[in-house]
């Protein structure tokens, strides 16, 4: 590089560098996701979302003058890992509030650091106990399972199918599942007839639906994600098993039907509205955002916008709305966070208040059926 | 417990054990022709069903091309990876040797995991999906598709051994490698051999087992170390007794899962493998000094 160039390289960086300075200063927002690792299906999803809705508010002007800066970081899945990373956005980066992490147990981890430095957390992961008890600084955007099993039973008992078999998953998912079917059974005057479980790296579960077999349920639920399920509907059609299956919330991509092929079809499962937001009615609140949300994830990623991404976009959109009600501290994102009301977001209609920081209902869902290798509402 | 029941849970067990036996199989040829337990063995299982998947996809081969494409494709690996990792090793002890063999089945994992992605994915299975009848207990045909493969690989196995020149050089290596090279064996020549024709045998096994169980980058570690398990139990036989502990593993899995509870499935096959390696570490059917192949 001679001299000259040189020069001009040096004039453009120091005039880029001090129309910065004259802009407003963007806000700082932290993320951690599992970007690698074994929950990257959830990381990635996620860190593209958070990176797109923060460039579409960007292009559109900001916030209140203010330009949004994403800074993420790649937590491989591992709690240690997302404690120092959030240690670090606070002291280092100095963000004012954080999205993330991906996963339940990084999560529960990164807690208390949270509530110590008092910078709001919202997380895209699943757990209930993330928001039960409810802490001051912690919000989540992901729905509760709870919410899921609430879908299911609630079918189960209107068709009067009231003795159901669980197969779930002997991973934090399905024990989460397990212990969610096990609890809300008795309030639908469900009897779980057998319970039994599979490895995440299964291949072959014959074994437990022979025993199901034997056991006559009236339904079957499967708690899992993929492959397991895909195999358990495999096994089944191979057993001739003409129990309804139900599946988990988990499951709910076309992946699964890829997957499962032939034997998906008939399955019923709660979704979130993500994948069937072309076929929901007008009507429904979520209708513009999910779409807004499929298209753009679409247009940037050349992918189908999952739940997961889902997450991400309505934790950056709920810090937005506070922003741009004027909050521009961690104390005051805090405080508007909680006065969410009606804000019909990716994963659901979010109403979060002093004593609910999950903030969905049971609305967050739809039962979904494999038709022809695509959903239908069930009704 | 109805007898119905049982046979569901003896069928399922021997058509994954077959399996399990096929991946056993593979150990033992390499442990026997180099004394190393190759612990990549599983990832050849990995890549036969992911490269069967790209030449049906992206080649658009028939399935009947596609596998025997995917088959030297991954073999062709296991000779890169003899050649390029194993045999340029300056102090060839069992301890570097098995090592190596760790770090290169991460390594295989690692790239596939670039090339075909985190997700599982289907293939389709050799002949439909209509399950059989068997008594009160069902089947699908490509549960028959890997019984015949693996009864005739066993078959092939034998002949090759026993009747044929490199065969018996290779058991020869593998009873005194010293020996085996002063009477002119060429015996670097015959550890490529085990490595291609073990290499090879992962694919079958891999590419047989996809349209049940998919595919996906990570399936090499659970199968590999199941496959493991065979071994042990058949005492490091290339023959018969891996492919009887293969299937003993599969049955007592099966019968496991539906009998006691599922949970502990994995548990079984632990359990087996420690108890073997404690009691009869010779393997199930071994005399205390036996013949290794």
């Amino acid at each position: 590089m001679n001299v000259k160039v040189m020069h001009f390289v040096i004039a453009a960086v120091s005039l880029l560098l001090s129309v910065n300075a004259f802009a407003a200063a963007p806000i700082k927002i932290g993320a951690l996701f599992a970007v690698t690792g074994p929950a990257a299906f959830l990381g990635e999803p996620e860190r593209n979302s958070a990176k797109m809705v923060i460039d579409e508010i960007n292009k559109a002007g900001g916030v209140k003058g203010h330009k949004l800066e994403l800074v993420a970081y790649d937590t491989a899945g591992d709690a240690t890992k997302a404690v120092q990373l959030a240690t670090k956005l606070i002291k280092d980066d100095k963000v004012v509030a954080i999205i993330g992490p991906s996963t339940t147990g990084e999560t529960m981890a990164v807690i208390p650091v949270a509530e110590k430095e008092q910078i709001p957390l919202i997380s895209c992961s699943a757990g209930s106990k993330i928001t039960d008890p409810v802490k001051k600084w912690v919000f989540k955007t992901a729905q509760n399972d709870s919410l899921a099993v609430g879908k299911i039973f609630e079918y189960l008992q209107k068709a009067k199918q009231t003795n159901v078999s669980i197969l779930t998953v002997s991973d934090g998912f399905g024990a989460s599942g397990r212990e969610q079917l096990k609890n809300q059974a008795g309030k639908y005057g469900i009897t779980i007839v057998s319970d039994d479980t599979y490895g995440p790296k299964d291949t072959d579960m014959t074994a437990q639906l022979t025993k199901i077999r034997g056991s006559h349920a009236q339904a079957i639920i499967c708690w899992g994600t993929n492959p397991g399920p895909a195999v358990i509907a495999k096994n089944a059609r191979q057993l001739g098993i003409k129990t309804p299956l139900f599946m988990s919330h988990g499951v709910s991509s076309k992946k699964f039907i890829e997957l499962a092929g032939e034997a998906a079809e008939g399955i019923k499962l709660p979704s979130g509205k993500v994948v069937v937001a072309d076929i929901l009615p007008n009507s429904d609140q979520q209708k513009k955002s999910l779409m807004a949300f499929v298209k753009d994830y679409q247009k940037h990623y050349k992918a189908e916008g999952d739940h997961f991404g889902g997450h991400a976009w309505d934790a950056v959109m709920l810090i937005r709305n506070a922003i741009d009600n004027g909050a521009d501290t961690s104390a005051s994102i805090r405080d508007q966070l909680e006065k969410t009301r009606g804000f019909a977001g990716i994963g659901g209609s979010f109403n979060y208040s002093a004593q609910d920081h999950a903030g969905l209902g049971k609305d967050a869902f739809v039962l979904v059926e494999i038709k022809n290798k695509d959903w239908v509402i069930v009704k | 417990m109805q007898f119905d029941q049982i046979l569901q849970y003896v069928l399922s067990g021997l058509s994954t054990g077959a399996i399990y036996a096929l991946i056993g199989i593979g150990f033992s040829i390499i442990y026997n022709a180099t004394g190393i337990i190759n612990f990549a063995q599983g990832e050849f299982v990995m890549l036969g069903g992911l490269l069967t998947l790209s030449c049906l996809e992206l080649l658009k081969l028939p399935l009947w091309a596609a596998i025997p494409c995917a088959i030297a494709v991954s073999t062709v690996v296991g000779i890169l990876f003899e050649r390029l990792a194993i045999r340029p090793l300056k102090q060839p002890t069992p301890i570097n040797l098995v090592i190596i063999t760790i770090g290169g089945s991460i390594l295989i994992r690692g790239l596939a995991m670039l090339v075909w992605g985190k997700d599982t994915h289907a293939i389709p299975p050799f002949s439909g999906d209509t399950p059989i009848a068997i008594g009160g207990a069902t089947i699908l045909p490509q549960h028959l598709w890997i019984l015949a493969i693996t009864l005739l690989i066993i078959v092939i196995n034998k002949v090759y051994f026993y009747h044929t020149i490199s065969g018996k050089a290779m058991r020869a290596c593998s009873y005194n490698r010293r020996a085996a090279g002063l009477v002119g064996i060429d015996v670097r020549r015959m550890v490529l051999f085990s490595f291609i024709i073990s290499s090879a045998m992962g694919a079958v096994a891999g590419i047989i087992v996809a349209p049940l169980t998919m595919t996906a980058y990570d399936v090499g570690v659970m199968l590999g170390l199941k496959g493991f398990c065979a071994a042990i139990i058949g005492g490091m036989s290339s023959g018969i007794s891996t492919v009887i502990g293969g299937l003993i593993l599969g049955v007592l899995e099966s019968l496991g899962a539906g009998l006691i509870s599922s949970g502990y499935k994995d548990a079984i096959a632990f359990i087996i493998l420690l108890l073997i390696l404690f009691i009869r570490p010779q393997g199930l059917f071994g005399k205390a000094d036996s013949e290794r192949v």
